[in-house]
């Protein structure tokens, strides 16, 4: 007779329904709210492109390099706005890029004790929680007049290049690049320093029972391992620097046209819409709505790009623990 | 208190030909407060191969790291007596721990290759220890030493993940060698080896055993049997706390510490009946 019998129909007893109940409200609370911020994304793109086709039917492609914006005349182009979105975010990266990856690197060695390097990285990210507007008020009134002996060296020394060419009146494309380099610098750090630490330390280990160095094992091993994971850290701070609207539209300047010196006011894309949104017009809402769907655009690409990138590496370095 | 324990093998017969490559003077290790080999003097024959065997937590991997400096990457970690290597301690303040390692090489437990190709993997060592001569024959000369050049010499270029854990393990003392060490140190290099990847290590091994001192930790007695010729015995002890710390039992000859041992508990440990 065997004695582990099957017979016994206490084994599995049904669920009680009240559990099943609640587990499916459960299950479609989060389905609906997962599907609902897919749709959201989806909605505003949608809304933003049908409200802007009566643009993209007048202007069409003539919008990326037509350079003249005039709600009077009912001209629109948007091309002093996309070069400014695209130069202050590239001074941006220049300033905040090598802060970042030097902070990264810093805060995911053992230079320091535990507890300070925690409170420091805690220090870092909290960067990211000051709001844009404060960075704003902070760059009009601390950081301008601080900087002004900068580009007035700038303009003084270099004036022969024509990114330094005009004197510097305070607000204007460098100044503006420079606070959104200050401003990216917690999201870089944060997710380059994510990526450095999940190199596997069997790897540094070895590098350092070849006989390297610290440094030689940081750049020989480690940022080799990383570095793609870092870069990807770098688009998606890019991407924060293109759509960046409070503290840029404050310090921008928001002249119209484009001047090659970066000391010169200038504008983007995210201080036209912030400066004309609220009193614009028919056509007007509409070449608005066409500036705001090439940045969603540009911003929607580089995040992408950003999450694969890091999500690609972070991927290969865990599973070459195994 | 037991009797000191011998600090050299046996040299009744053969020891004319031994040198001493390493020696160890009263070795103490501790991390943070807990002491995690307590004393160990012995010292390591050149050009031979030498096994550290003992159950887990004996202390025989925490020594293996003190001879290339490994343990100073490990917060907390601290080393008392002196690790003597061409008659310098290699814990004095003056010594550079890099170029210890340089010339005291150490292949891991898990074969960890670098994310790089299998050339860069061979490569990285002779770069950043400046060698002069010519990369790519060195890279073909260690990769040969390590019986891989053949599975290998048509993908120089893959990366060294690319390949199998016993090629990895390879690739891995490839690289040690590659920076022309005088002693290679192995972590217990086949646990996580198949057993034919591990007898390919094993047969390695022996070749590498007569042009370099070799120390090897193992969990596996036939391999130490096999491989080593000589043997050191470590055990774990309790002490008046009732915290445990490692010791060393008995270092002999190898076919000494398995066919006639000197101590009751290494004969329990090699005969199987431990613990």
């Amino acid at each position: 007779m065997n004695t582990l019998s099957s017979g016994g129909s206490l084994l599995f007893r049904p669920r009680p329904v009240f559990q099943r109940r609640r587990d499916q409200v459960f299950i479609w609370a989060t389905r609906i709210a997962v599907f609902f911020s897919a749709f959201l994304l989806l909605w505003i793109a949608l809304e933003i492109g049908i409200q802007s086709l009566p643009a993209i039917g007048r202007f069409g492609l003539s919008f990326f390099w037509n350079t003249t914006w005039d709600p009077v005349e009912g001209i629109y182009g948007a091309w002093p706005q996309i070069y400014g979105t695209l130069v202050t975010s590239l001074i941006a990266l220049i300033v905040g890029v090598p802060f970042s990856f030097g902070i990264s690197i810093f805060l995911s060695e053992d230079f320091l004790p535990k507890s300070l390097r925690l409170a420091l990285i805690i220090v870092v990210e909290l960067l990211a929680a000051i709001p844009s507007v404060v960075f704003g008020i902070w760059g009009l009134f601390v950081f301008i007049p601080f900087f002004r002996p900068v580009q007035m060296f700038l303009y003084e020394n270099f004036n022969w290049l024509p990114i330094f060419s005009t004197p510097p009146v305070g607000p204007g494309m460098l100044t503006a690049g420079v606070v959104l380099g200050i401003m990216i610098i917690p999201i870089i750090t944060a997710i380059a320093r994510e990526v450095l630490v999940a190199v596997p330390p069997e790897l540094r280990a070895a590098a350092y029972a070849m006989g390297a160095t610290r440094w030689e094992a940081i750049f020989g091993v480690v940022l080799p391992a990383a570095i793609g994971g870092m870069l990807g850290a770098v688009v998606l701070g890019l991407g924060r620097a293109l759509g960046e609207t409070m503290a840029v539209a404050m310090l921008i300047g928001n002249a119209r046209g484009i001047r090659v010196s970066l000391l010169a006011p200038a504008s983007n894309i995210p201080a036209l819409l912030a400066n004309e949104f609220a009193e614009a017009s028919d056509e007007q809402i509409s070449a608005l709505m066409y500036v705001a769907l090439i940045l969603l655009a540009i911003t929607l690409l580089a995040n992408i790009i950003a999450e694969l990138m890091v999500r690609r590496v972070k991927f290969a370095l865990t599973a070459s623990r195994e | 208190m037991r009797p000191p324990f011998p600090g050299t093998p046996d040299s009744s017969e053969k020891s004319a030909n031994l040198t001493v490559e390493l020696e160890t003077q009263g070795v103490s290790v501790y991390y943070g407060s807990h002491l995690a080999v307590k004393q160990v003097s012995l010292k390591i024959p050149k050009n031979h191969i030498t096994a550290f065997i003992g159950p887990s937590g004996c202390g025989k991997s925490t020594l293996l790291r003190c001879f290339n400096r490994m343990n100073d990457l490990i917060p907390g970690a601290r080393v008392e007596g002196s690790v003597i290597f061409h008659g310098k301690n290699i814990y004095d303040p003056d010594v550079d721990p890099a170029e210890v390692r340089r010339r005291v090489g150490l292949v891991f437990q898990k074969p960890n290759p670098f994310p790089k190709s299998i050339y860069d993997n061979i490569a990285f060592g002779p770069r950043v220890n400046g060698y002069q001569g010519d990369l790519d024959e060195l890279v073909e000369r260690t990769l040969r030493q390590a019986v891989l050049w053949d599975e290998v010499k048509d993908k120089l270029k893959m990366s060294g993940l690319s390949l199998s854990g016993g090629q990895q393990q390879r690739l891995c003392i490839a690289r040690t060698l590659a920076i022309q060490p005088e002693v290679i140190l192995m972590d217990e290099p086949c646990a996580s080896l198949d057993p034919i990847s591990t007898l390919r290590i094993e047969e390695l091994l022996k070749e590498l055993g007569r042009r370099y001192t070799i120390i090897i930790v193992t969990h596996n007695m036939q391999q130490a049997a096999r491989v080593s010729d000589f043997t050191a015995f470590f055990n774990t002890e309790i002490d008046d706390e009732g915290l445990r710390y490692g010791r060393m039992v008995e270092f002999n000859r190898t076919e000494k510490i398995f066919n006639s041992p000197a101590h009751r508990e290494t004969e329990e440990y090699v005969s199987g009946r431990f613990g």
